[in-house]
């Protein structure tokens, strides 16, 4: 007999008092499209489920007057991709968003859910990563913030503390002649699991790069930071030669598994190969074409 | 343990049932509610047999909680047809054969119905795309995307 209890709060106070008492009993509920199946499958028990759907800041796309975005958590990967504005400016966020299973998950899962499910194999992430995004986190101890490549401790978890709620993605402004892309690599065209994903974030000032970040996602225990790479593509026009750089130092960040999906060598080699067609498509973007 | 009870909409029509705090949107469709027509698969998000939509938005019936439904507005298979007449992807899908067992069928119906209201004029590639989470073992989804096809040319010309 179960004996779960549901909980849907207004407001974050009530949220983060009630998941702080409940311990480590207690799950949020964002999308569900993960909390669920874990359920289901009986990797999980909870014994009581706190939904945050119900608190507006969770489920807010907000411009900031700064030009850049403060998106809840609980935000579906379909809202976002309904916004105006979003779409245009964070190309790259978004298609990695719109990549998570299925149209019906994407009616219902959540940017902050795929970060705290703490797969290294989470699609928006390495987007996010490359973004510069940063959270807003609430805990019984307040506010606080941290870079999305900050959250991921390693498969399924995070270093959110007990009793901490993740609030909202902050996206940076963005200068002008800037863009984004991402890029997975998956042995069918839909609904799977990236061997290895790739989002480059990237600003050009005539076809220069000035400033540029990667993530990685798929190839290590977490998602990951690649910054030499972006060292590697800065300054260059993305010549062959700076390509080729960023790429090697992709694959030099890489400590996948081996499984079904992919072998130690193929992911290795697929994340400069990916590394190259994504930061193309950003440059394609950034300057406009 | 207690029950809950749930006030919700179902294809616009007011409606109240109780569950368990962990049953599924689906458990309660098709178990309190009596509507059927929602499949359950695969009970994992994998294959849209169960797919509704929530707010006009389509999800997967099994991977929401029927406590959810609180105030919201759902959409299942069982609207689609007004009274006795189909839907125009109804009819379209039994002219062009487009289902065998007919597990996934209302699945691809409430799915592919969701797609014409956003874009009534998709291409084919679009409707594979949209229909990617939506399994069949049988049709091998070619007249299924015919069909969708051709309805929506249909309802364009009206």
């Amino acid at each position: 007999m179960t004996e779960l209890r549901y909980l849907a709060p207004e407001t974050l106070d009530e949220a983060v008092g009630a998941f702080a008492k409940a311990g480590s009993a207690a799950r949020i509920l964002a999308g569900g499209t993960d909390l669920l199946v874990q359920m289901r499958s009986g990797v999980l028990k909870p014994g009581v489920i706190v939904d945050i759907k119900k608190i507006p800041e969770m489920t807010a796309i907000e411009q900031t007057p700064d030009g850049g975005f403060r998106i809840g958590a609980a935000v579906s990967g379909m809202a976002l991709a309904e916004h105006k504005t979003f779409g245009k400016v964070w190309p790259g966020v978004l298609e990695a968003v719109n990549l998570i299973g299925s149209k019906q998950v994407q009616g219902r899962a959540s940017a902050g859910g795929n970060l705290c499910n703490g797969s290294p194999a989470g699609d928006s992430v390495p987007a996010m990563v490359a973004a510069g995004a940063a959270v807003t986190i609430q805990g019984p101890e307040g506010r606080r913030e941290m870079k999305v490549e900050d959250v991921p401790a390693g498969p399924g978890r995070t270093h959110l503390k007990p009793g901490e709620i993740l609030v909202s993605f902050k996206l940076p402004p963005r200068p002008a002649g800037s863009s984004d892309a991402y890029l997975r690599m998956i042995p069918r065209t839909e609904m799977d699991i990236a061997v290895v994903g790739c989002g480059v974030s990237l600003t050009m000032k005539d076809g220069t790069v000035t400033a540029a970040r990667v993530g990685l996602g798929a190839v290590a225990p977490t998602v990951l930071l690649v910054e030499d790479a972006a060292k590697a593509l800065i300054g260059s026009k993305l010549d062959d030669a700076a390509l080729a750089k960023a790429a090697a130092a992709c694959s030099a960040a890489c400590r996948p598994i081996d499984d079904k999906r992919g072998t130690i060598a193929y992911r290795t080699r697929v994340a400069g190969v990916l590394l190259k067609r994504t930061a193309a498509i950003a440059a394609k973007r950034a300057q406009g074409k | 343990m207690a029950k809950v009870h749930v006030t919700t909409t179902i294809n616009g029509e007011p409606m109240e049932f109780l569950c368990e705090p962990d049953d599924t949107m689906l458990d309660a469709l098709r178990g309190p509610l009596a509507l059927t027509g929602s499949k359950e698969g695969c009970a994992s998000g994998d294959c849209g047999a169960c797919s509704i939509t929530l707010d006009d938005r389509l999800v997967c019936s099994c991977l929401m909680l029927a406590v959810e439904s609180e105030g919201h507005e759902i959409g299942t298979i069982e609207g689609m047809a007004q009274g006795e007449k189909l839907h125009p992807l109804q009819q379209k899908f039994l002219e062009m054969a487009a289902l065998q067992c007919g597990i996934c069928t209302s699945g691809m119906l409430v799915a592919s119905d969701a797609l014409l209201k956003k874009n009534p004029d998709p291409t084919e590639e679009e409707v594979r795309f949209w229909l990617a989470g939506n399994l069949c073992r049988c049709t091998g989804y070619d007249k299924i995307v015919r069909a969708v096809m051709e309805t929506a040319a249909e309802m364009r010309a009206q």
